[in-house]
């Protein structure tokens, strides 16, 4: 739904293309064919769930308290996760990305491993380590009387769990692609490692990290299975909006349609507020 | 020329993250009929019948599957286990299916209300029990230990059908209960008893005796009141309509009523 995109070219670039399209001719069908039938997978589900959706009833349904309760869990929930993920990912994109260690690759690897685990089994393995019987949990659980299952602090773990990959990937491609001069030259002014990185790689690849975090924010939203595997469901406290979703399949088809539009509409928004104001400004 | 080759390339690369695309997302989908369903459908003539049944028969209908193609040689099986009620809705939505088995009349008679079962048959009940993890580290003993704010318990949704059954049980009990979570389904509420997040949870008789030891059972007296009856049925658009029908019979025979008894399933 959403791809961290490339700031306009500026004027020339956007002429030169224009008549090098005109010397060529037509358009290269290879690239567009393809390119317009991914666009129509893409695009045609969504069209499916507004096309079928029960416009009739949409506002007494929408009303409902437990609908919003379920909203605003899910927007404070990812809103959170995100912020987590910040915290922890960038350092650990930059670490990938400048700080030549042994096994590198591996843990690059290794940092994607949520990307490809299926979501239920992403919950099962955090059950594993920090639920109450987990390696960390039982510890958590004695020492600070801290459980998170069944909690909502439990959903924001399970969020940030599946969404950091998103945010530590695109961080690093930005690390990858900045101009390394800019650092260098900080670095033989006398700055240290830590100036260096605040003051000048991070306003650097602000837009990666931007991008990155939007990724991670609508990944976070959608999450199912690790949540309700880990944090379980309950009104309130950790049934966020897919959740809800998935129940309202079980018997009222109709209700999950106008959920996930809901769900669907408030992540557009929120998306392309965002990266019109910071991916593509200049 | 190298043009040539890169739009090749340009073709191979979208259709291969296509495929790789659908293939990740099959497998962390809770409940779907993976492609290959419907590409088979569309073979027609092939030895195949599709059955479609509730999560908690996956143990016994694997088994009574084998014992069907041992009995027509040639003729596979093939199940798609997952929630009732998500089968349903494959299954108004056109997907292939010859057999369907719920958890639930209700959740049946969403299906015969579209025209696209027959008569559905009872075959088996379903009890409810007390699950508690082997070391039973809440000291749970009755129902009535549930109520206790101390005890964490796990129960179904009730939009589920052992959700459903849980709060009739509770309701006759007179009980009043705050589950930490309402499960998807059976099987995830039984999970969370297995690896002792909860101290108790109420599931099916036969969960309990599929989990092989994790998890301990409870009977309680006031299970006898939310009875959970599963209805089988061929369906009226079934590909394979003869075998969908012989493969209803084997279920309903005495061999069938034999490998179900075992599991802790009750006659109707």
């Amino acid at each position: 739904m959403v791809t961290p995109q490339r700031t306009d070219p500026p004027d020339g670039a956007a002429r030169r293309s224009a008549s090098a399209r005109q010397r060529s001719g037509r358009l290269p069908w290879m690239l567009v064919v393809p390119a317009l039938l991914g666009l129509a997978f893409l695009v045609l589900p969504l069209a499916g769930l507004l096309i079928r959706a029960p416009w009739s009833t949409l506002p007494q349904r929408l009303a409902q308290p437990h609908v919003l309760e379920a909203l605003r869990l899910s927007l404070v929930c990812a809103t959170i996760a995100t912020a987590l993920c910040l915290l922890l990912g960038v350092p650990l994109a930059w670490l990938l990305a400048r700080v030549d260690f042994p096994g590198r690759r591996v843990v690059r690897a290794l940092v994607t491993v949520p990307l490809v685990l299926p979501p239920v089994v992403g919950g099962v393995a955090l059950l594993l380590v920090l639920g109450r019987r987990g390696l960390l949990g039982q510890w958590l659980e004695s020492t600070f009387g801290i459980t998170l299952p069944f909690t909502t602090a439990g959903v924001v773990v399970a969020e940030a769990f599946v969404a950091m990959p998103f945010l530590v990937i695109s961080v690093e491609g930005a690390l990858r692609g900045a101009d390394q001069r800019f650092e260098e030259a900080a670095a033989t002014l006398g700055a240290s490692r830590w100036v260096v990185f605040r003051r000048v790689t991070l306003p650097l690849i602000m837009p990666g990290v931007v991008a990155g975090a939007v990724l991670c924010w609508a990944r976070a939203l959608g999450e199912f299975g690790a949540t309700i595997t880990f944090a379980g469901n309950f009104p309130g406290t950790t049934r966020t909006m897919p959740l809800a979703v998935y129940l309202a399949l079980e018997t009222d088809p109709e209700a999950a349609i106008v959920l996930s539009l809901v769900l669907l509409a408030v992540s557009v928004i929120i998306l392309a507020s965002l990266r019109d104001r910071w991916v593509n400004s200049p | 020329m190298v043009s040539k080759r890169l739009s090749r390339w340009a073709l191979a690369v979208p259709v291969a993250l296509m495929i790789a695309g659908l293939a990740g997302c099959g497998s962390s989908q809770p409940a779907g009929t993976s492609a290959s369903d419907a590409s088979s459908a569309a073979g027609g003539g092939a030895k195949e019948v599709t059955v479609f049944a509730a999560a908690s028969l996956t143990g016994t209908f694997t088994e009574l599957g084998k014992t069907f193609e041992a009995a027509h040689p040639g003729t596979t099986v093939r199940f798609n286990f997952g929630s009732s009620a998500t089968l349903a809705q494959q299954i108004i939505q056109g997907a292939p299916a010859d057999v369907f088995a719920a958890a639930s009349p209700a959740i049946m008679k969403t299906v015969t209300d579209a025209g696209l079962a027959g008569s559905p048959t009872t075959f088996v009940r379903n009890k409810l029990q007390i699950a508690v993890p082997a070391d039973n580290p809440g000291k749970v003993e009755e129902l009535k230990d549930l109520a206790d704010p101390k005890v964490k318990v796990a129960l179904c949704a009730e939009q589920v059908p052992c959700g459903a059954a849980a709060i009739k049980a509770l309701g006759a009990a007179g009980l009043k209960v705050t589950p930490v979570t309402l499960e998807q389904d059976v099987k995830a509420t039984l999970t969370k008893v297995e690896l002792g997040e909860v101290d108790a949870a109420l599931v099916y008789k036969t969960d309990v005796i599929a989990s092989a030891g994790k998890a301990k059972g409870i009977d309680f007296p006031e299970a006898d009141q939310a009875i959970n009856d599963y209805p089988i049925a061929p369906l009226t658009r079934a590909p394979a309509g003869d075998l969908a029908r012989q493969f209803v019979d084997l279920v309903l025979s005495q061999q069938g009523k034999d490998v179900l008894a075992k599991s802790g399933f009750e006659a109707p």
